[in-house]
């Protein structure tokens, strides 16, 4: 694929809107197509964190072994998500499996090369900086939500 | 209007018994003035005052021998209207089915005088009727007993300490609302009551007294002492604006220093003469073939209230003693477009804690500075 | 646009006395909520309801609930009732056989605007059994389809195993042009669809904010949080309708126990728009 369709894919990411010419110059440097057929694994629970996926088709569920009670689904990514920011973090590990559980296209960034470039242009830095916080932000919110388990005992109208 | 006798009194109340009504009047049970069927003068508090303050209520003789010389009791005419009990219907079981009969609402009606209803009370009546005569939706166990009983207001001729009707605009004197209406006078010289009937089946009861005009004196008199009366209220609420006011301060510390005494006993609502919430009980006999559903009077402040599936909607004492007063003063305007308040100050005697809905409203409103 | 005014009750003279009605149906829906079928051909099919409003169902001695209708309202011959099974009186619903019978009063409160949405795009986001009272709004959007704009509809669960309605799920996005989506809170290795909360679902659609009318039904916290989406997402408090729940004894105001400072639940809603609540909302022990 050529450079300027991959800027083109990354343009119309949610997660890039309205980054300036010159950062997604910055950052295309890291990008790469990937592509994972139903069933195959994005990452895996201890590996080495070196990919920040931004998905373009299809969905990834984030799951954890947890002993007797089995392989638990705790949370989805689909188009327009993110996957992964332990990519960014020490020990740059991965604590999740994420397997596509449809076809899935996505972006791969490269993690190490992200990460010396935020390093050597702070500002570019700042602004992945920013966007990441946000998507863990609303993350946290709906973890939080997902804790209440909302839908234990209340009941719309009913008693 | 005409001016009669003390006698005279006594000769209405045979009248109305003739008619076939049941008398509901002032009598002293349990050291309190309380209202119950009656069957003749004797019946009624004869010479009795009462002294109220917060968490405080004494009956004292009075040497005037007034019959209307006490304020307000414990008892207000809820209790005859919505009787803290009622069978609402029964059902009998038959097969995988059952079948259902009426309840309290299909009883014969009973025929009732209430006999001194006093002007804060007429306005709780007209606000039952807002809550339980609705455009859309009636209960007919209160049309049943509204529409038989026959309204003998009293206007004050005196007030006690936790009066505050006078604020409100519901008393003293009574503005319509009921049958008749009678003002005591009881001078050095002369002890008399006015009576002016204000409907058919009111006149149709003075009449049978035969009762002489009564003079431009006796009027005067009568609003005079009427008059006297606002002037030894015990208390006042000031209403302009407290709407908003309460509206404004939902979260307010003061909220916090009531709950610190407030014993979530509910005896402010048994009292009211306008709480009107009522909860349902499904029942079964022994044998489980019949079932009945009972209405009794429920509270705000008690902790079933707002149970709800997963939780209670209002498990603090602080939450509890905020919704019956707002409710009281904000909500009722906003759902019947009248303060559910009348004055009465029934809760402020029978609260054990002597808490006072008015100094509990001013203290919310003037940013929790005890007045 | 305000919610739909509601035509007078059909009732018995005393709003608190119960019809007996027989069962035609229980459907089991998930392992604790079923559905009640109710055979209203006895009552002489006079029965209506609008989308939104609910009964009261009495088990002989036992007691009363709350219940929102979940069928279609142009079907007078049946009523159906989707229950979670979570108290007594629900319990011994729960435990009916095919002809048993139960008592009705109803239909109360307030309904959800249909008629006010002609002409516009209907986003319907449900959680838990809140999907019970919004899926009368679904028939009478899908009998008109044409005289709307697009249907969404995003839907949370606890479990794949809690999901209401699946198969009709399925069909109103295959054969009527109904955005479905559907996340749930756990999933299984068996589960490939959406994992997380209902507000996620947000990310996959997008929304006319001048277009939209959103009717939004669940437990409260995830009512609060949806709207917070809403309004992220531009569109006006005016275009927002919400069904509320409290403790409920009579259904008519009498009882004054489902009282939501100066609201009446019963009689007023279970239906607001969200203009009428929103200053409620974030009041705590209202």
């Amino acid at each position: 694929m050529h450079p300027e369709n991959l800027t083109e894919i990354l343009r119309q990411h949610p997660f890039l809107a309205n980054l300036s010419a010159h950062h997604m110059e910055v950052l295309i440097g890291c990008a790469s197509n990937a592509h994972f057929a139903e069933g195959e694994y994005l990452i895996r629970e201890g590996e080495v964190a070196n990919t920040f996926y931004l998905i373009r088709t299809g969905r990834v569920a984030l799951e954890t072994d947890v002993n007797a009670r089995g392989t638990i689904r705790i949370q989805t990514a689909g188009p327009g998500e993110v996957l992964g920011w332990s990519w960014l973090i020490s020990p740059f590990r991965w604590h999740f499996n994420g397997v596509a559980v449809a076809d899935v296209r996505a972006v791969a960034l490269d993690g190490e090369c992200l990460r010396t470039k935020c390093e050597n242009d702070h500002d570019f830095g700042y602004e992945m900086l920013k966007r990441l916080s946000q998507v863990m932000e609303r993350r946290l919110e709906a973890t939080r939500l997902q804790l209440f388990d909302l839908y234990g005992n209340s009941t719309g109208v009913n008693t | 209007m005409q001016s009669i006798e003390p006698a005279s009194l006594g000769r209405m109340i045979q009248v109305l018994k003739v008619k076939g009504y049941c008398v509901v009047g002032p009598t002293v049970r349990d050291g309190a003035v309380v209202y119950a069927e009656i069957g003749g003068l004797d019946d009624l508090p004869r010479g009795v005052g009462d002294e109220q303050s917060a968490a405080s209520y004494r009956l004292r003789d009075r040497e005037d021998g007034a019959f209307f010389g006490y304020t307000l009791g414990p008892v207000s005419w809820k209790k005859f209207l919505v009787p803290p009990r009622a069978t609402l219907f029964s059902a009998i079981r038959n097969g995988r089915g059952f079948d259902v009969a009426a309840g309290n609402a299909a009883d014969p009606p009973q025929k009732m005088a209430f006999l001194g209803v006093r002007p804060c009370e007429l306005r709780a009546l007209e606000l039952l009727d807002k809550v339980f005569l609705g455009d859309d939706v009636v209960d007919p166990l209160y049309k049943a007993n509204r529409d038989n009983s026959i309204v003998i207001a009293v206007n004050c001729s005196t007030s006690g300490g936790t009066c505050f009707c006078a604020s409100m605009g519901t008393g003293p004197s009574a503005h319509g609302g009921y049958d008749i209406v009678l003002t005591e006078v009881t001078g050095p010289d002369r002890h008399y009551l006015t009576v002016d009937a204000d409907t058919a089946r009111g006149e149709a009861i003075v009449q049978e007294l035969q009762a002489p005009s009564a003079t431009p004196a006796e009027i005067e008199e009568a609003e005079a002492a009427v008059a006297r009366a606002a002037d030894m209220q015990g208390t006042r609420l000031d209403i302009e604006g407290l709407p908003r006011a309460l509206k404004d301060n939902f979260d307010h510390p003061h909220w916090d220093e009531v709950a610190r005494r407030c014993l979530a006993c509910a005896n402010c609502t048994m009292v009211c003469p306008t709480c009107f919430c009522s909860t349902v009980e499904d029942v079964t006999d022994l044998t489980g073939s019949r079932a009945e559903r009972r209405r009794r009077w429920d509270s705000c402040f008690s902790s079933e209230f707002t149970r709800v599936a997963g939780g209670n909607i209002r498990p603090s004492v602080r939450a509890r003693y905020r919704q019956w007063l707002t409710h009281k003063l904000e909500h009722w305007v906003d759902q019947f477009g009248a303060m559910g308040c009348v004055g009465c100050g029934r809760c402020i005697t029978w609260c054990p804690a002597g808490i006072d809905i008015t100094a509990e409203a001013a203290a919310i409103r003037n940013n929790g500075a005890q007045v | 646009m305000t919610h739909e005014a509601v035509p007078a009750v059909a009732r018995t003279a005393d709003p608190m006395v119960v019809q007996p009605v027989s069962l035609k149906k229980i459907v089991w829906e998930t392992d604790d909520t079923f559905t009640l079928h109710i055979d209203m051909t006895e009552l002489g099919g006079a029965f209506r309801f609008q989308p939104g409003q609910f009964n009261m169902l009495y088990v002989f001695g036992r007691g009363e609930a709350a219940i929102s209708i979940s069928s279609d309202p142009a079907h007078s011959r049946t009523l159906a009732h989707t229950i979670h099974r979570v108290g007594s009186v629900t319990t011994g619903l729960a435990q009916m056989k095919k002809g048993d019978m139960i008592g009705l009063r109803g239909p109360f409160g307030s309904s959800w605007p249909i008629g006010g949405a002609r002409g516009k795009d209907v986003c319907i986001v449900a959680g838990g059994i809140g999907l019970a009272p919004l899926r009368p709004v679904m028939y009478s959007l899908l009998r008109e389809r044409t005289a709307f704009g697009r249907i969404i509809l995003l839907y949370g669960a606890r479990s794949p195993l809690d999901l209401l309605y699946r198969v009709e799920l399925e069909n109103w996005g295959k054969t009527h042009n109904v955005e479905v989506l559907v996340t749930v809170d756990r999933g299984d290795s068996s589960w490939k669809g959406h994992i997380g909360v209902v507000t996620n679902l947000f990310s996959y659609v997008t929304l006319d904010p001048r277009a939209t009318v959103a009717f939004v039904c669940g437990p409260e916290t995830m009512m609060k949080y949806t709207l917070d989406e809403l309004d992220r997402r531009g569109l006006p408090e005016q275009q927002v309708f919400l069904s509320m729940e409290r403790n409920m004894k009579c259904a008519v105001g009498f009882c004054g126990h489902c009282q939501y400072g100066p609201e009446f639940i019963c009689k007023d809603g279970p239906v607001f728009p969200l203009t009428r609540v929103r200053h409620l909302l974030e009041k705590k022990e209202l």
